[in-house]
C-alpha cells in the first residue's frame, strides 16, 4: 500500500522498502493489552496453570458434593466403624463413628471453599473501602486508620483470630468474620499505597479536571490500576484463610460437631493416631492440596503480573 | 541514628495502649458475667453482687478502663480465676518454655532454610532446585497442626524415637531452675555428672521443634534463594568471578554476606510469630508455654490470664519487631533516611 501522499512517492523505492510508509500502521495488529500479554503468560506459566487447575477441581468438588459424594456425611454406620481404605463401599474407609471418609472430605471441601471465599471477600471489602478512602482523603481519617492498623499488626495473625473469635462466640460464621477482620489491615496498607502512588498522576488530575466526582475517581478510575497486586493477595488470602479456619476449628472455636470441616476432622482424630492412620492423614492432605492450589495460583499470578518479572 | 531509633519507641507507646485498650474492650464485650464464670452456675445474687463489687465490674465502664489502664503499666495483671495465683507470676514460669520451643524451631528453620537456598540459587533449575522449593511450597501450605500429629504418629507412636509430649520425662525428679530446661539440665549435667535430664529435655524438644519450624523454614529457604538470584547477577560477583575467583568463594566470601540481609528480616519477624504461633503445637505436645495456656485461659474464660497473657506476648511481638527494623537500618542505612 501506498501513502498516498506526495512525500511518499517522491521517495526512492529502496527507503520505501524499510521504512514502512505512514499509511501502514493502521494495518499493523494492536500492541497486545495487558490483560492478553497475562493471559499469554499464565499460559506459559506451568505452576500457575496446576495451581488453577487444582483450585477448579477443590471448587467443581464443593460445588457437586451433594452429587458425587457417596453417601451421606453425617450418616452413621456402627458397624462399619474405623473401616480402612478400600473398603466395599468406602473407597477412603470410615471415621470413628462409621461415617464415609470420602463424603466428609468432598463436603468439607464445600465447607473450606466457602469459608477462604466468605473470608477474602470480608476482608476485601472493608480493606478495600478503608484503604481507598483512607489514601485518598488523608488527614485525620487516614491518621486514625494507620494507628488501627498497627494496634492489630501488633498482634501475631493466629493470636488476633482467636482474640475476635473469644469476642464473638465460637462458630463457623464468626471464624470466617474474624479470619477476614484479621486479614482487613494487608489490604488496606496495600491499596492505601497504591492510591497515594496514583492520585497525583496525570490521568486523574485530567479526569478531575473534566468533573470527573471524587468517588468516580476513587472507585472508577485509581482502584482498577491496583488490581494486580490485590488479585495476587486474594489468591494467597483464600489459601491461608482455609489453613486458619482448620486451624481455629481444631482448637474448638471454628466450626462445631459434626460438621465435615478439615480442621475439626484432624481434631477428632487425635485419639486416633495409633490405630487409625487415615482419620489422620487424609483431612490434612486434603488441606494441603487446596491451599497449594492456591498458593501455586498466587505466585504464579505474581509472576505474571509483576511486569518488572517480565522481560 | 538515635533519633530514628527514639522515633521509633516513641510511636510505640500509642500502639501498646490501643493494644491494652482492645484487649479491655475485648473483656468488656465478651459474653458471660466473669463474675458468673468465678462462683459457677449456683452462686446466688448475693455472692455474684459481692464478687462484682471486689473485682469493681460495678463500677462505671470509664473507671473500670482507668483503673485496668493503671494496673496494666505496673504490669499488674491481677490474680488467675482458675489457679488464683499472679498471673504476672505464671506467664514468668511459663514464657521460658515458649522462649525455648521458638529458639530451637528457629535454630532448626534458619540453618537448613539458609542451605537449602543457597543449594537452590547455586545450581538454579536442577533437580536440587525444584525439589527444595517444591518442597517449600508444601511446607508454606499445611496445617501446622496435623504436621505435628503426623509426626508424633510416625516418631513417636511407630517409631518409638520421641515422646509425645511434655519438656521432660514426668518421673524424672526435677527443679526447674531458670524454666529454660536445656539450660537447666546442661547445669544439672555438669553438677552432678548425670546426662540424663539434658538428654530427655533434648528428646521432647525435637517434634515440636520440627513441627513449629516448617513453615520458617520453607519461607526461609524461598527468600534466601530469591535473594541470592538477585545477588548472583550483580556486577560485584561478575566481577569477582572475573578476576578469577573460585566459584565456592564467590557464593559464599561475597554474594552470601549481602543475600543474608533481607533472610535476617525474615528470621527476626518469624521468631516474633512463633512466640504466638506456638499455640497450636503447645495444644498438641502438651507443652506447657504461654500459647496453650493463653488457649486454655480462653476457653475457661479466665479473663486476668486472658487479658496478661494477649498483652505479653503482643507487646514481645511489637518489641522484636522493632529490634529487627533497628538492626535492619544499621545494616542498610538507606531505610533510616526516609
Amino acid at each position: 500500500m501506498k501513502t498516498g501522499n506526495e512525500h511518499g512517492e517522491l521517495n526512492m523505492e529502496r527507503s520505501a522498502d524499510r521504512l514502512p510508509p505512514m499509511g501502514k500502521q493502521l494495518d499493523v495488529p494492536d500492541e497486545p493489552t495487558f490483560l492478553q500479554e497475562s493471559i499469554h503468560q499464565l499460559r506459559r506459566n506451568k505452576a500457575a496453570i496446576a495451581g488453577l487447575l487444582v483450585i477448579a477441581l477443590f471448587l467443581f468438588v464443593g460445588i457437586f458434593a451433594p452429587v458425587i459424594s457417596p453417601h451421606n456425611p453425617l450418616e452413621q454406620t456402627i458397624s462399619m466403624r474405623k473401616a480402612p481404605p478400600f473398603t466395599e463401599g468406602y473407597l477412603l474407609g470410615t471415621d470413628s463413628l462409621g461415617r464415609d471418609m470420602l463424603s466428609r472430605l468432598i463436603y468439607g471441601a464445600r465447607i473450606s471453599m466457602i469459608i477462604g471465599v466468605v473470608s477474602v471477600g470480608i476482608a476485601l471489602f472493608f480493606g478495600l473501602l478503608i484503604g481507598v478512602v483512607s489514601g485518598y482523603y488523608g488527614g485525620w481519617f487516614d491518621k486514625l486508620v494507620m494507628r488501627i492498623i498497627d494496634i492489630m499488626l501488633a498482634f501475631p495473625y493466629v493470636l488476633l483470630t482467636i482474640v475476635i473469635v473469644a469476642i464473638l462466640g465460637a462458630s463457623l460464621t464468626n471464624a470466617m468474620i474474624a479470619i477476614g477482620i484479621s486479614q482487613v489491615p494487608r489490604y488496606v496498607r496495600l491499596v492505601r499505597a497504591s492510591v497515594l502512588a496514583e492520585k497525583e498522576s496525570d490521568y486523574v488530575t485530567a479526569e478531575r479536571s473534566i468533573g470527573a466526582s471524587n468517588f468516580e475517581l476513587m472507585f472508577g478510575s485509581i482502584l482498577p490500576n491496583c488490581l494486580a497486586p490485590i488479585s495476587v493477595q486474594a489468591t494467597l488470602g483464600v489459601g491461608e484463610a482455609i489453613l486458619s479456619s482448620a486451624a481455629l476449628s481444631f482448637l474448638g472455636l471454628g466450626a462445631q460437631p459434626p460438621t465435615p470441616e478439615w480442621g475439626l476432622m484432624i481434631a477428632s482424630s487425635r485419639e486416633f493416631i495409633t490405630s487409625a492412620w487415615w482419620i489422620v492423614t487424609l483431612p490434612g492432605i486434603a488441606t494441603l492440596f487446596a491451599v497449594l492450589g492456591f498458593n501455586l495460583f498466587g505466585d504464579g499470578l505474581r509472576d505474571i503480573l509483576d511486569p518488572k518479572l517480565r522481560d | 541514628m538515635l533519633k530514628y531509633v527514639l522515633k521509633r519507641i516513641a510511636l510505640l507507646i500509642p500502639t501498646l495502649i490501643g493494644v491494652a485498650t482492645l484487649v479491655f474492650a475485648m473483656v468488656a464485650l465478651s459474653p458471660g458475667d466473669p463474675a458468673r464464670v468465678m462462683l459457677g452456675e449456683r452462686a446466688n445474687k448475693e455472692q455474684l453482687e459481692k464478687l462484682r463489687s471486689e473485682l469493681g465490674l460495678d463500677r462505671p465502664l470509664i473507671e473500670q478502663y482507668g483503673i485496668y489502664m493503671k494496673n496494666m503499666v505496673q504490669f499488674d495483671f491481677g490474680e488467675s480465676i482458675k489457679t488464683g495465683r499472679k498471673v504476672s507470676e505464671e506467664i514468668k514460669e511459663l514464657y521460658p518454655a515458649t522462649i525455648e520451643l521458638a529458639f530451637f524451631a528457629m535454630l532448626f528453620a534458619t540453618t537448613l532454610g539458609i542451605i537449602i537456598g543457597v543449594l537452590s540459587a547455586t545450581r538454579r533449575n536442577t533437580w536440587i532446585d525444584y525439589t527444595s522449593m517444591v518442597g517449600a511450597l508444601f511446607g508454606v501450605s499445611m496445617p501446622v497442626f496435623w504436621l505435628a500429629l503426623v509426626l508424633m504418629m510416625i516418631f513417636s507412636v511407630g517409631l518409638d524415637w520421641f515422646p509425645t509430649g511434655g519438656r521432660i520425662n514426668i518421673r524424672y525428679y526435677f527443679e526447674a531452675i531458670t524454666n529454660f530446661y536445656i539450660i537447666d539440665t546442661f547445669i544439672y549435667w555438669i553438677r552432678d555428672g548425670d546426662p540424663k535430664f539434658l538428654i530427655s529435655s533434648l528428646k521432647h524438644m525435637v517434634l515440636p521443634a520440627l513441627a513449629l519450624g516448617t513453615i520458617p523454614l520453607a519461607i526461609i529457604a524461598r527468600v534466601t534463594r530469591s535473594s541470592m538470584l538477585e545477588v548472583l547477577k550483580q556486577d560485584y560477583v561478575k566481577t569477582a568471578r572475573s578476576a578469577g575467583i573460585v566459584e565456592k568463594r564467590v557464593v559464599y566470601r561475597y554474594a552470601l554476606k549481602n543475600a543474608l540481609l533481607p533472610v535476617v528480616t525474615i528470621i527476626g519477624l518469624q521468631f516474633g510469630l512463633l512466640l504466638s504461633g506456638a499455640i497450636l503445637t503447645e495444644t498438641i505436645f502438651a507443652w506447657p508455654g504461654i500459647g496453650k495456656w493463653i488457649y486454655k485461659a480462653i476457653e475457661a474464660r479466665d479473663y486476668p490470664a486472658v487479658q496478661g497473657g494477649v498483652i505479653v506476648i503482643a507487646t514481645s511481638f511489637v518489641l522484636i519487631n522493632l529490634v529487627v527494623d533497628i538492626l535492619y537500618s544499621i545494616v542498610n542505612p538507606k531505610i533510616r533516611l526516609q
